[in-house]
């Protein structure tokens, strides 16, 4: 159950896994993520599902190491087997033909971007996939995106490959050249999100995007999920994870992601000591 | 065999169930209640008057034969004693512990009428608890070979379900979609209530006869009750799902960093362990002050844990204490624990500082005034009457509604207000599902849920015996004594 048959590293600190996962093989939606435990002892964590084979019976997903759930992931190997996987969660994303969809992603949003922009892809729209990274080594699923994709868009910090600035940045670059999309679809780090949907909401122009609160039980039991999105507050693994973007209270979700940052330093030390890392 | 019966003794003093020294509460998640020693239990059952008509049974939702067992228990024969509980369920560790007994078979007790009833939850625990310290072995149990009937959630209800279920030689399957066993039992019960082993144990039981466990799987999402049917073979199917989904109040600040329903607050701790972190992974804040808004189970579960961390802890319920909700037993632990108690007050709004921390609340005062729909008197708030108090960490255990994720993904499941809704023989609006538990009823108890899964269970088996003749081998219990 949950075993690992294929591991790709895709950056020092992002991996992409399949998984085996019959049931969520076959029924997984574009904009569906699952909850896994990499360890028995380990958090619940929300993952995106970014891809997925009936026939093999697998999913994939991709994690970047960020704190100690994620780092212990993307330390698992093939063969290895997930304590616990769960899904598919949430609302599947809403995908119409439009016309021309601009599909904005981030980091590891890259990889969660990729099922919706297939998506819109195979709704007939033309997709413009603009991705951001660091630096040319965390430029992730590049050609995976050409193909789901009718562009793609790369900009990095440095400058290093595709436009030379952030995500946002890259977006007012490209909105000069290029006629005024339909529809945007949203995904990444929290900031990334909020300035995109702000400009967006200057272009005129619906947007979707997927949040990321901290989840627990991913089943709309706890609420620790919630999220206010047009003065009312949602719980966004059953309600979402995806929302008008203009609508979001974007102050409220990243200081609400910020609720366990000196707990989660802690356990995050006490982790790199025992694997003899160092901070 | 000759047995010698010790002499009755109804007037006796009912005994007292000893419990844990507060030290110990106040730093440990040792069981609190410690259960009657044999001595104590030799005291109890002499009490017990072996009425002819004992109502104790029928009072009893799942029909344990009461008077037998304690009988058995003044014979000396404890093993005995087990094995009448176990007729009926096997799970008296759980309901010796966490059944509202003062509503049911107690409550019936005719010794009640004039003196204490018998304590008949205590002595229900004391013989699970011997069984297991005296680790009898155990008789092989036949594996089912029938019909296949799945069981939506791993509460109470389909718990109590899968057992006569799969008596009755039905393949059972458990779909739970957590990654442990109980439903409530297991996030929301603490386990100084109920200690996990022996919840662990008595699901174990069902294991070894033949009863299959899959965790983390959603019907609805993982599954559909469709694909249940059409390309998993099942027969018929049991929803018992029940009340997950946490209220909140709807106040300003109640998204502040701090402010848990108790669902999250409990879950963090009872399942993932929170109370351990850093050794576990899963945190939880609690802060110098803790407010539990609420009056039921959940607040005096949230409460204690509270204290247990650290934190001044108030109950904050808009009633008096005759309206609260909880078990008896545990209102009066929580009060022992040193849970501050503040009537007759709720809170109206909720203030943090820039970062989005919980800091301050602010609350009304209320009287009582003419009884609402719940029957209890109605809470009236006091014009003028707010007043602010300082809070880190704010738990909202004011209730919660039916889960609603499976009714979401079956339009054709017919629900009224998320409860779905049954017919006298506990069917659903899709032919051969059923419902039962706190899906069925809102929030309700254990005891309740275990009744609704035990008839739904019922209601399976002649549902499928009517269709599928006599594919299914006779029922043992209502075998006639020559079969
Ligand atoms: C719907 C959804 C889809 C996601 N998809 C992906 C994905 O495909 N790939 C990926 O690498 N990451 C994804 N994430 C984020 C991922 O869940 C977090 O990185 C992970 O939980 C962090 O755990 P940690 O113990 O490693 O780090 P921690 O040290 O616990 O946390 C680091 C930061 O991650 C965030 N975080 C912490 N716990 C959670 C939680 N339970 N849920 C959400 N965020 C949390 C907080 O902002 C926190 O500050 C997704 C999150 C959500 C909600
Ligand atoms: C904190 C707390 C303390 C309580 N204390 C007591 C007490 O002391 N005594 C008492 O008598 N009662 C108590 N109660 C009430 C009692 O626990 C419930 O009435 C009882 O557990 C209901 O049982 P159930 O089987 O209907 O559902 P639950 O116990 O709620 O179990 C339902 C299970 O179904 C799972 N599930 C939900 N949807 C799906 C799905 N789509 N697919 C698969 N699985 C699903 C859930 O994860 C859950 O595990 C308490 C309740 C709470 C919240
Ligand atoms: S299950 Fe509850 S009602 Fe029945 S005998 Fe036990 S304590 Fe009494
Ligand atoms: S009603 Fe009370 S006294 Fe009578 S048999 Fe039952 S437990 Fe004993
Ligand atoms: S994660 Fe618990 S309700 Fe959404």
């Amino acid at each position: 159950m949950n075993r690992i048959l294929t591991k790709r590293q895709l950056t020092p600190e992002t991996a992409l896994f399949e998984v085996e996962a019959p049931r969520i093989a076959r029924r997984w939606k574009p904009g569906n993520f699952i909850i896994i435990r990499p360890t028995p002892d380990s958090e619940r964590i929300p993952l995106t599902i970014v891809g997925g084979n009936a026939e093999r019976g697998t999913i994939t997903m991709v994690v970047q190491a960020i704190g100690k759930t994620t780092r212990i992931t993307v330390a698992l190997n093939e063969g290895d087997s997930l304590a616990d996987l769960v899904g598919p969660l949430g609302e599947a994303a809403s995908i119409e033909n439009v016309g021309r969809v601009l599909c904005i992603a981030g980091g590891v949003g890259v990889a969660e971007l990729l099922p919706v922009a297939r998506a819109f892809g195979e709704a007939g729209n033309f997709v413009t996939a603009m991705c951001g990274a660091r630096s040319t080594a965390q430029m992730i699923l590049d050609e995976e995106l050409r193909q789901a994709a009718s562009e793609v868009v790369w900009a990095t910090d440095d400058g290093s490959h595709g436009f030379h600035g952030n995500v946002v940045q890259c977006m007012r670059d490209w909105i000069t050249r290029n006629p005024k999309p339909d529809l945007c679809h949203v995904i990444g780090p929290i900031p990334m999100m909020r300035f995109s949907a702000e400009l967006t909401r200057e272009w005129g122009v619906r947007t979707y995007a997927s949040l990321n609160p901290i989840m627990i039980d991913g089943t709309g039991m706890c609420g620790g999920c919630r999220v206010t999105v047009g003065g009312k507050v949602r719980f966004a693994c059953v309600e979402g994870p995806e929302f008008d973007a203009h609508q979001v209270d974007f102050d409220e979700l990243a200081r609400r992601n910020r609720a366990y940052l000196a707990e989660e330093r802690q356990v995050l030390e006490s982790h790199t000591c025992r694997i003899g890392l160092g901070a | 065999m000759g047995e010698t019966v010790p002499k009755r003794n109804p007037k006796a003093p009912r005994q007292e169930l000893p419990v844990l020294d507060l030290v110990r509460r106040a730093t440990t998640c040792d069981e609190v209640s410690l259960g009657f020693n044999i001595e104590q239990a030799k005291a109890e059952v002499v009490r017990c008057l072996n009425c002819k008509d004992a109502k104790c049974i029928n009072a009893c939702p799942l029909r344990i034969d009461i008077k037998s067992f304690i009988y058995r228990l003044l014979v000396g024969d404890y093993d005995g004693a087990y094995e009448k509980i176990a007729e009926q369920s096997p799970f008296p560790g759980v309901c010796g512990r966490v059944c509202q007994h003062e509503l049911f078979c107690e409550d019936a007790c005719l010794l009640g009428t004039k003196l204490d009833p018998v304590a008949i939850g205590s002595l229900e625990r004391f013989c699970a608890d011997h069984n297991r310290e005296s680790a009898r072995p155990e008789a092989e149990y036949p594996q089912p070979t029938g019909p296949k009937v799945a069981l939506v959630g791993s509460g109470p209800a389909s718990l109590i379900a899968a057992f006569d279920l799969v008596r009755k030689n039905y393949r059972v399957s458990v779909f739970e979609a957590l990654h442990g066993l109980g439903g409530v039992l297991a996030y929301g019960i603490p386990p100084f209530r109920l200690p996990r082993d022996i919840l662990n144990e008595e699901i174990a039981r069902l294991q070894r006869m033949g009863v299959e466990f899959i965790t983390n799987v959603i019907v609805g999402k993982t599954v559909t009750l469709d694909e249940l049917f059409n390309e998993e073979a099942f027969d018929a199917v049991f929803v018992g799902t029940g009340a997950g989904l946490p209220w909140l109040m709807g106040i300003p600040g109640e998204n502040l960093i701090g402010v848990y329903t108790a669902n999250e607050f409990l879950t963090r701790i009872n399942l993932m362990h929170a109370h351990e972190f850093p050794k576990t992974d899963t945190p939880v804040r609690v802060g110098a002050r803790t407010v539990v808004v609420g009056g039921g189970n959940s607040a005096m579960d949230a409460a204690r844990w509270g204290k247990r961390m650290g934190s001044q802890t108030t109950i904050l319920f808009r009633r008096g204490r005759a309206e609260l909700k909880a078990r008896l037993e545990e209102i009066e632990h929580a009060e022992e624990e040193g849970v501050i108690f503040e009537y007759l007050a709720a809170p109206v709004a909720l203030y943090g500082d820039q970062d989005g921390f919980l800091r301050e609340m602010e609350c009304i005062r209320m009287k009582l005034g003419e009884p609402d729909s719940s029957g209890r008197p109605s809470p009236i708030p006091i014009p003028g009457s707010e007043y602010r108090i300082p809070v880190d960490t704010v738990v909202m255990a004011i209730g919660q509604g039916p889960n609603p994720t499976l009714q979401r993904a079956t339009p054709q499941l017919i629900a009224k207000k998320g409860k779905i809704v049954i017919d006298e023989q506990g069917q659903t609006s899709i032919p051969m599902v059923f419902a039962g538990g706190d899906v069925v009823r809102g929030g309700s108890t254990v005891i309740l849920a275990m009744r609704d899964g035990r008839a739904a269970a019922e209601a399976i088996d002649r549902a499928l015996k009517g269709a599928q003749g006599a594919t299914c081998e006779p029922d043992l219990d209502q075998a006639p004594a020559n079969a």
